[in-house]
């Protein structure tokens, strides 16, 4: 693989925010790497750590997890949810002997295009300099 | 009326502690139940019998074969492989054969590394002349082969089809008993069925429960009193209960102690840690969750110290992510 390495990264975010995130980085015209496959979810808290697992065991390089801002929850606390198990996630990879920079959390609000493109441009280098995902 | 044929049993061990054989002899009278409907072929623990007289079999003349231990090496897949050639009905007992357990969490390792540690760096270990296990080796009387031991456990059904499962470590008598009536009266469920309630552990704990809102989490030994009515999650200690199949009674936490997860993952549950996980993530530092900071938050998450061992300690094989990815 070597140069030719580009990351494969399944993005899950929260229909409410991320996405319409996502989507303004797009009407924006802003230049991002077309890395990341989208998932639409209702809630960042909707992402069941098995489907985080499963993504990685499939073969995906990262994987990404966008919500609401804290306090803009549509559901009041679900990014809070989805925080703590990326983290808790994160600690379990680690020992599993993957790095737990693969998974990532980020708060992207609809009017975020421009940090959602920054986001995935700087997740998608962290996944390069690592590598792709050695369960593949 | 003509008497009915005896059905003919066989049980087997593979990679596991003895424990479910010892459960066999705990459903106590009902032994004499067993034994009047069925005679038993083959149980190395308790009879005499050689591989020989298995493989000298003729193929599906066992009724039922019940099958604990995981597949840990060449010999275990090897009798897997023969039993379930044997017989009709091929039962994972215990959670060894279902899910992997204890002898499953080997897989954070591989071969190299714990015959590394075993064989040579052990400090109680004499070995000058560095001698690790081989396949075979030339002795004045022929060639003597022992079986290979494998890099990953796997489960009874990573190797053979299986058809039903009995979980726990060891299977609680209820359930062998609930599945003996339901062998002698020909009442068994739909192929690859688990023949256990569908409930969690939480369903039969007679705990009482509030919500859930975990501030701190403790280790057993750091609580000076573990309240015997309260949820054990709401006290900080980490009870698998909410991910784990019940059928226990919920017995641990009847001895005051928490639910470590034997009965394995809940129905439709594919991955038992990462079910715990996301149930933990909800309630832990739930109160006052807007003010929190991310070091807050990592204080809190840093407590848990081995995520495999607390979530994993008995599915590791069957788990998505079966083992850890080596170097
Ligand atoms: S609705 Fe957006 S994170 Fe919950």
């Amino acid at each position: 693989m070597g140069d030719n390495f580009e990351p494969n990264i399944v993005g899950f975010l929260c229909n409410w925010c991320s996405y319409a995130g996502a989507d303004l980085a797009g009407t924006s015209r802003l230049k991002y790497p077309a890395s990341v496959k989208t998932i639409r979810v209702m809630c960042s808290s909707r992402v069941d750590p098995v489907f985080i697992l499963k993504a990685l065991k499939d073969g995906a390089d990262g994987v990404l997890i966008a919500g609401c801002h804290p306090g803009d929850c549509h559901y009041q606390n679900g990014n809070y949810k989805a925080n703590r198990r990326v983290k808790l996630l994160k600690k379990l990879l680690d020992e599993l002997g993957l790095e737990p920079e693969r998974i990532r959390f980020e708060y992207i609000s609809a009017s975020e295009g421009k940090e959602y493109a920054e986001l995935v441009n700087e997740f998608t280098e962290g996944i390069r300099k690592l590598g792709p995902n050695p369960l593949k | 009326m003509a008497k009915k044929k005896k059905l003919q049993f066989a049980l087997y061990w593979a990679a596991s502690c003895g424990g479910c054989e010892i459960a066999v002899l705990d459903i106590n009278e009902k032994i004499l139940d067993v034994i009047q409907h069925a005679d038993i072929l083959f149980w190395p623990v308790a009879m005499d019998t050689k591989y020989s007289d298995v493989e000298a079999m003729k193929d599906e003349s066992i009724d039922v074969c019940f099958f604990n231990g995981a597949i840990r090496n060449s010999e275990n897949e090897y009798m897997a492989k023969l039993l379930r050639k044997k017989s009709k009905i091929l039962i994972a007992f215990g959670s060894c054969a279902a899910d992997g357990c204890i002898p499953g969490l080997a897989n954070v390792s591989n071969r190299e590394e714990a015959f590394k540690t075993i064989y040579l760096d052990n400090p109680s270990t004499d070995n000058p002349d560095r001698i690790l296990p081989k396949t075979s080796m030339e002795v004045e009387e022929g060639e003597l082969d022992l079986p290979e031991f494998y890099d990953t456990v796997k489960t009874l059904d990573q190797v053979v089809d299986v058809d039903y499962y009995i979980p726990g470590c060891p299977p609680p008598t209820k359930l062998i008993s609930d599945a003996i009536d339901a062998i002698v009266e020909d009442k068994l469920p739909p192929k690859g069925s688990v023949l256990a309630p569908l409930k969690s552990v939480c369903d039969e704990c007679p705990r009482e429960r509030s919500e859930k809102k975990i501030k701190e989490l403790k280790r057993v030994y750091e609580v000076d009193y573990i309240d015997p009515n309260t949820c054990l999650l709401e006290q900080g200690i980490i009870c698998m209960g909410p991910a784990t199949r019940g059928g226990c009674s919920a017995i641990c936490l009847e001895a005051n102690m928490p639910c470590t997860g034997c009965g394995g993952p809940t129905p439709n549950s594919l991955d038992q840690g990462a079910k715990m996980i996301s149930a933990l993530a909800s309630v832990l530092g739930i109160e006052n969750e807007e003010n929190m900071s991310e070091e807050d938050i990592d204080k809190l998450i840093d407590q848990i110290k081995d995520p495999i061992g607390t979530f994993y300690k008995y599915t590791l094989p069957r788990s998505i992510i079966n083992r850890r990815i080596m170097k």
